[in-house]
């Protein structure tokens, strides 16, 4: 199976060790991976902060890279979401886009979907002995519906000790353009997410959105918790090569 | 023009209404939760209420006349209002016309909306809400907070204390005792007062029944012991049949408190009859449009006036959870405010709403009427920036920035090298350093947390040197 792999700009520009994870846990299961180096973003900054139209220039780019690809697995809920679901909303008044980015959407996926309802992946094989906890981001989780399956992941993890937080299913107030145009807001929902991250026991958080967690890392950080940020793809991919 | 960023340090750093708010909200399941999960038939219920009030919307004049109709046929009278200002200007010349000194109010958004109290006391009129929350708001001088709890944001002690303060009661923690206060003194206005206010929850066309729904029989007592009822109806508030009525009191009793049923439905037929008991000898229903056929006229928004006031959004929406209801600085809070308020006043005259949410979709999760409300926010924050920018004589730095950003994203040569830029600034200038450049987004983000460290490569060059090497 050859998958075509949109990184998101984020991850590409200040998490590269995601991209590297993602790519090396679909090469394990057997999957032809390919990087189109034209990509860039899916437009979700502009389209949040109300420029849909220099949003829709961004999601044209988008399915111009990835019109023709089979399968674009994301490692993102959010990014996922903007293709899948806010892509043809974007594109309501112009029919041919709208059905090139229905169908493009229908071919994307997020990681932790693609690994569990296309591959049928129960494990990757992953080990890591340590206390981890599950923050589920809000479009991933809402939009999408995808719950059970990056759970089912980290409990197949080898060694693994998963414990759920309270309130693992509230927002953790990043937000994208939220996070800076009420800063205080944002961050104060961000404590009582650590709050609860804090109370699981769990050493490290797990989510499968870098919005989520370069904003629940920048709350840690600051309050020198020992506790770590993970993206679902980092843990997935902690296996020998 | 109301800003909510001006009123959030003061909500945050309280720290009575931060414990008062995570209370109720937070630390306890909303009782909403149970009540729903028992009705096997929730998502149906849910999809028939949206498609019932999206037909009614699309034949709003015609369903509005039949109700008219039938209130007239029983005997009542109704008045058809413009604007909150016309509503208030009827409610004072009658008052006038009638030597009515008291008023006796139910619970009601709208009059909160029409700002009648204050009418009323300007004209020397008492009115003395009589639903407990409303009458605690009231006594305290404060407007509510939220729109089922007025007073969500007050703590037992706190209303403890306003008692003792206002109305000489002796010091207590016992809330029956405040109870048996507030209900002794309020039995005496119910007696007193010619006139009895209140909201409406539904308004049957086919029957012209007026429905609304309480649990301290105060409504009921609004309703019948005063000479003159006037109910106040937002135009949106209208159903088609007796039979719907079910499902919409199924979905927003067990949506705003996780009742089965509230202690009292009252549903009322117009004024008292020659052969009955009780009930006003006078009724008036003050049908108030007030923005919203403007809302109505707009194919995209008006799905938003299928809103039936349970609550439901507040009680689940983090930003809500976190500052507040007071701090939206307007009528309606919470989600239903932030996609409210904009449209019956203005984006410019609320700019911020739309934009006080993370977008996190958990008002539309819970909506039994399926509004979805995170939607809606995006389409007003896509008309906000329109009309600015279509107002400024020059273009804002904001959308300068995004056409900007745009032009960067649709090259993947000028996003690569941008990209390896900021990398390259970070690594001179350091985490600390990068939060002190001039550019809002790296100070706001770093007053309350670390920027991430930036690795020296993007993923791309990695990529690329990998596929060279091998």
């Amino acid at each position: 199976m050859k998958v075509s792999l949109f990184i998101t700009c984020l991850v590409d520009q200040f998490f590269p060790q995601i991209g590297i994870s993602t790519m090396k846990i679909l090469r394990k299961l057997g999957v032809e991976v390919e990087f189109d180096s034209r990509q860039t973003c899916c437009g979700q900054p502009a389209f949040n902060t109300g420029y849909a139209e220099e949003a829709r220039q961004v999601a044209r780019h988008f399915l111009e890279v990835y019109g023709d690809s089979d399968h674009i697995v994301v490692p993102s809920g959010s990014c996922s979401t903007m293709i899948k679901v806010f892509f043809p909303k974007l594109f309501a008044e112009d029919s041919s886009q709208r059905s090139l980015a229905e169908e493009v959407g229908q071919r994307t996926f997020e990681l932790s979907e693609f690994l569990s309802s296309v591959l049928e992946v129960e494990s990757t094989g992953a080990r890591f002995p340590e206390v981890v906890t599950y923050h589920d981001s809000c479009h991933l989780l809402r939009e999408l519906g995808i719950s059970s399956q990056p759970r089912q992941l980290i409990r197949a993890v080898e060694a693994i000790d998963f414990r759920e937080m309270d309130h693992c299913d509230r927002c953790c107030g990043f937000g994208g353009a939220f996070s800076v145009k009420f800063s205080d807001i944002s961050a104060a929902m961000g404590e009582d997410k650590v709050g609860w991250i804090q109370s699981s026991g769990a050493r490290y958080v797990i989510s499968s959105d870098v919005g989520c967690l370069m904003h629940i890392r920048g709350l840690l950080e600051r309050q020198q918790s020992p506790v770590q940020t993970m993206h679902l793809a980092e843990l997935l991919a902690k296996f020998e090569d | 023009m109301i800003k909510i960023s001006a009123n959030v340090q003061s909500a945050l750093a309280d720290e009575t209404l931060q414990g008062n708010l995570r209370r109720a909200l937070v630390d306890t399941p909303h009782p909403r939760d149970e009540a729903v999960s028992e009705v096997p038939n929730w998502e149906e219920l849910r999809r028939y209420a949206r498609d019932v009030k999206a037909h009614t919307l699309s034949r709003l004049p015609e369903y509005l006349q039949s109700l008219e109709e039938k209130v007239l046929e029983q005997g009542g009278k109704v008045i058809w209002a413009e604007t909150g200002q016309e509503a208030v200007q009827f409610i004072l010349d009658l008052s006038h016309r009638r030597g009515v000194r008291e008023v006796v109010k139910g619970k009601s958004m709208l009059s909160e909306e029409i700002h009648l109290n204050r009418a009323l006391e300007r004209a020397q009129i008492k009115p003395v809400e009589t639903d407990l929350g409303e009458y605690v708001i009231q006594l305290a001088g404060e407007k509510p907070s939220h729109l089922v709890a007025p007073a969500l944001h007050k703590s037992r002690k706190e209303i403890a204390d306003l008692f003792v303060q206002k109305l000489g009661m002796a010091p207590t923690g016992d809330v029956l005792e405040i109870i048996a206060t507030a209900r002794k003194l309020l039995r005496h206005h119910f007696l007193t007062a010619r006139m009895g206010i209140t909201g409406v929850n539904f308004a049957v066309a086919e029957t012209g029944t007026i429905v609304i729904v309480e649990n301290e029989g105060n409504v009921g007592l609004s309703v019948s012991v005063p000479e003159i009822h006037i109910a106040l109806m937002g135009i949106e508030k209208v159903i088609p049949r007796s039979r719907d009525l079910a499902v919409f009191l199924k979905l927003l009793i067990r949506s705003a408190t996780g009742q089965k049923m509230t202690s009292y439905v009252n549903c009322l037929n117009g004024p008292r009859r020659s052969d009955e008991l009780d009930g006003p000898q006078e009724f008036y229903l003050i049908l108030i449009d007030n923005g919203r056929s403007k809302i109505l006229a707009d194919d995209y928004m008006r799905q938003s006036l299928s809103c039936i006031r349970c609550g439901a959004c507040l009680d689940v929406c983090p930003v809500y959870q976190t500052i507040g209801g007071h701090a939206y600085g307007s009528t309606y809070q919470g989600p239903l405010g932030a996609m409210l308020t904009p449209l019956l006043t203005s984006v410019g005259e609320a700019p911020e709403h739309a934009f006080a949410s993370s977008l996190c979709g958990a008002c539309h999760e819970v909506c039994p009427v399926g509004i979805p409300i995170p939607q809606i926010l995006l389409k007003l924050r896509e008309r906000f920036q329109s009309e600015r920018n279509q107002k400024a004589a020059s273009l804002s730095l904001e959308k300068l920035a995004m056409q900007g950003w745009a032009r960067v994203m649709c090259s993947p040569i000028l996003y690569a090298r941008l990209g390896r830029w900021a990398r390259m600034l970070h690594t001179v200038l350091g985490k600390s350093g990068m939060g002190r450049l001039p550019i809002p987004l790296f100070s706001r983000w770093m007053k309350h947390r670390d920027l991430p460290a930036l690795p020296p490569r993007s993923f791309r060059e990695l990529y690329s040197s990998s596929q060279e090497a091998s």
